[in-house]
């Protein structure tokens, strides 16, 4: 019953997105409407999209369950999602705007002129996507899995990717902008609706809430929901804390699929104006989070959501555990995580399935899925960009190339990347990824912001630079995710969970020592134009 | 068409007294308002992550510390971006005097 109606939701989403892909078919004909949607989204409508872009079902389901179960602790990851926001306020939204034409790579080759510059800076931005993209689709089999167990995950995967390289390859920007919008609206309804359901049986009393949420029984014990400490503990959880958070905070600015949007408004004052709807709008959303995981701690029960634990922290609950050992060691045997209890992402559609009954649930579950989709058509089409705008139209043709030649690559290189995904989603779809997220930000972090803010402030800033602050940041997240926890369990050699507060000094350094030993004379005259472009718009892409 | 405009010409353009003021009045706003608001964030983990003993006092009926110091996060972010769209609509007043300025220039040029 419940699988039905999610499919018939979905199915009427999918409807809505496939005639919105048809219309804007016929404007995605060149790659200025490609990959640019011909710079006319509206400011409003691109703070829409960039929440949608943002807030994945991750987010939605993972977020609500962590606050479900850990209450405090899975809040203080929200607040960092947004806070990054500042970072794109005053740096990043209106100099890409202003100075960028269609990737992050052109920004930066305006100043540092050189394929090398341009090769490094789209191998980060593929980097970062692609790692965000597989965490996407192999959550896809996870969500599957959870909501509409019947289907298996194989078809879901290759459903979902199939039905995202329609929108990219044939509506290009424009129809992901509004497959984002779309999606947004309807994450935002039905997690307000969720709220108002909470409030409802609260009688309007936030203090008979939070009375509630501050006495949960967890694991047969009496939990303070609202203390911090359920999650992260000891002084090694609190540098976990900082590195995720510097990670958190630092990293939003340098998402390529997030910068990627600011070319598609029409000036660097609407680029501005997104970003404050997107403020807005994701924090409201992160509060209603919080809102619901507590909610469904009171309301749902101890007994039917639990979480899921990985690594480190699944060996710290063995070891605290002892009379469960013997069963959560064969979980770990035969799977990268345990269960101690059912599953933390549940909490939302659990909640709704209490406050609403079936069709509630399974409005919120095909919500879910449309956020999958929106997201991962955003990562495909920054993909392609780096790849065919970066890589092939700009490194291997040098700028030459008739526009059908540059749509017919564009459009490849979307099947190629989305191909890749979906198999990769399929051979990872059994192991954990939980990692990739937190990874993302991290490389997003250590490479791209130190490159971005460096060239748009430092007339020192040389292309060895850039290249030496990429690759250092790129690799020391990646070597120290593999010493990590989460890759070597309690045998790790690096004794966090996620790189940033090593590796995004270890960029930043590297970018500014690479500048100091080899200057570039170049690159400290086209700073001038750099900069007198990015503050006012001078000369800026129409 | 516009008339590209030429490398030396953005020299003397980074030069000018105008655009240099603009530089130092976003400046002056973007780089404490910055230094803040990182300083702010990581304030949380760190008081929570080595002081959870007293971020989790209740101060506000149930609510601990830990939760209000998270919830004036959202507030913190919002005040800043409020005082940055406010202070944004001078920076575009100083940006176009210059665009405009300039434009007029390339025109007298073709002219």
């Amino acid at each position: 019953m419940r699988t039905q109606q999610t499919l018939v939701m979905f199915a009427i989403f999918v409807a809505i997105t496939l005639v919105v892909t048809y219309w804007a078919s016929g404007q995605s004909t060149t790659s200025r409407g490609f990959y640019a949607a011909h710079r006319k989204i509206g400011g409003l409508q691109n703070g829409w999209a960039i929440a949608g872009e943002y807030v994945s079902a991750a987010t939605f389901l993972g977020i609500t369950g962590l606050v479900a179960f850990y209450g405090f602790d899975g809040f203080m990851y929200s607040v960092g999602w947004l806070v990054g926001y500042l970072a794109v306020l005053f740096w990043v939204a209106e100099p890409l705007r202003n100075a960028g034409k269609y990737t992050l790579a052109d920004l930066v080759s305006l100043r540092l002129r050189g394929r090398g510059v341009r090769a490094t800076v789209a191998l980060s931005t593929l980097a970062v996507t692609l790692i965000y993209l597989v965490a996407q689709m192999v959550g896809v089999s996870a969500l599957v899995n959870l909501l509409l167990p019947r289907l298996g995950d194989v078809v879901p995967i290759i459903f979902v990717g199939a039905l995202m390289l329609v929108y990219v390859i044939f509506g290009g920007m424009l129809a992901t902008t509004w497959v984002q919008i779309i999606k947004a609206m309807l994450l935002l309804v039905s997690t307000l609706g969720l709220c108002l359901l909470i409030l409802v049986n609260f009688h309007f009393s936030i203090g008979a809430f939070l009375s509630a949420a501050s006495n949960v029984t967890v694991a047969g014990k009496v939990t303070n929901l609202l203390q911090p400490g359920l999650l992260f503990h000891g002084p090694l959880g609190a540098w976990n804390l900082v590195s995720l958070g510097l990670a958190l905070v630092l990293g939003t600015a340098g998402l390529p699929h997030i910068l990627m949007r600011f070319f598609t408004v029409p000036s660097a004052q609407a680029a501005r104006t997104s970003v404050a709807w997107a403020m807005v709008l994701i924090g409201v959303f992160y509060l209603a989070t919080s809102f619901m995981g507590l909610g469904a701690a009171t309301m749902v029960g101890e007994e039917h959501i639990g979480p899921r634990l990985y690594a480190g922290q699944a060996i710290e609950y063995i070891a605290h555990h002892p009379d469960q050992a013997q069963q959560l060691n064969k979980q770990l045997a035969h799977q990268d995580y345990i269960v101690p209890k059912e599953d933390s992402n549940l909490a939302a559609p659990l909640l709704a399935a209490k406050l609403g009954g079936s069709l509630l649930t399974a409005f919120v579950a095909a919500v879910a899925f449309a956020t999958i989709l929106a997201v991962v058509a955003g990562l495909t089409i920054t993909a392609s960009s780096a790849v065919a705008h970066d890589f092939w139209f700009s490194l291997v043709r040098n700028g030459r190339g008739s526009e059908t030649e540059h749509l017919f690559v564009a459009r490849s290189t979307a099947v190629v990347v989305g191909g890749l995904a979906i198999a990769l989603a399929l051979a990872l779809r059994t192991y954990n990824v939980a990692f990739l997220v937190g990874l993302a930000f991290a490389v997003a972090a250590s490479a791209n912001v130190p490159v971005i803010v460096l060239a748009l402030t430092w007339r020192h800033f040389s292309r060895t630079g850039a290249i030496a602050g990429m690759l250092c940041g790129l690799l020391s997240s990646f070597a120290l995710i593999a010493l990590s926890p989460l890759a070597m369990g309690n045998r790790a050699i690096f004794p966090l969970e996620n790189p940033g507060i090593v590796s995004i000094p270890i960029g930043l350094i590297a970018a500014i020592a690479g500048s100091l030993l080899f200057r570039d004379r170049q690159a400290e005259q086209s700073f001038d134009q750099l900069q007198v472009r990015a503050a006012t718009g001078l000369g800026a892409e129409v | 068409m516009i008339r590209p405009i030429e490398p030396d010409r953005w020299r003397d353009l980074a030069a000018e007294p105008q655009f240099r003021a603009l530089q130092r009045s976003r400046r002056r706003f973007v780089v404490p308002a910055t230094l803040f608001f990182i300083a702010y964030y990581l304030a949380l983990p760190i008081s929570v992550g080595f002081f959870p003993e007293t971020m989790s006092r209740a101060v506000a009926g149930p609510l601990t510390l830990a939760y209000c110091f998270g919830l004036s996060q959202f507030a913190m972010a919002w005040i800043l971006l409020a005082l940055y769209l406010r202070r944004a609509r001078r920076f575009d007043v100083a940006a176009a005097q210059i665009r405009e300025q300039e434009t007029q220039e390339l025109a007298q040029l073709v002219t």
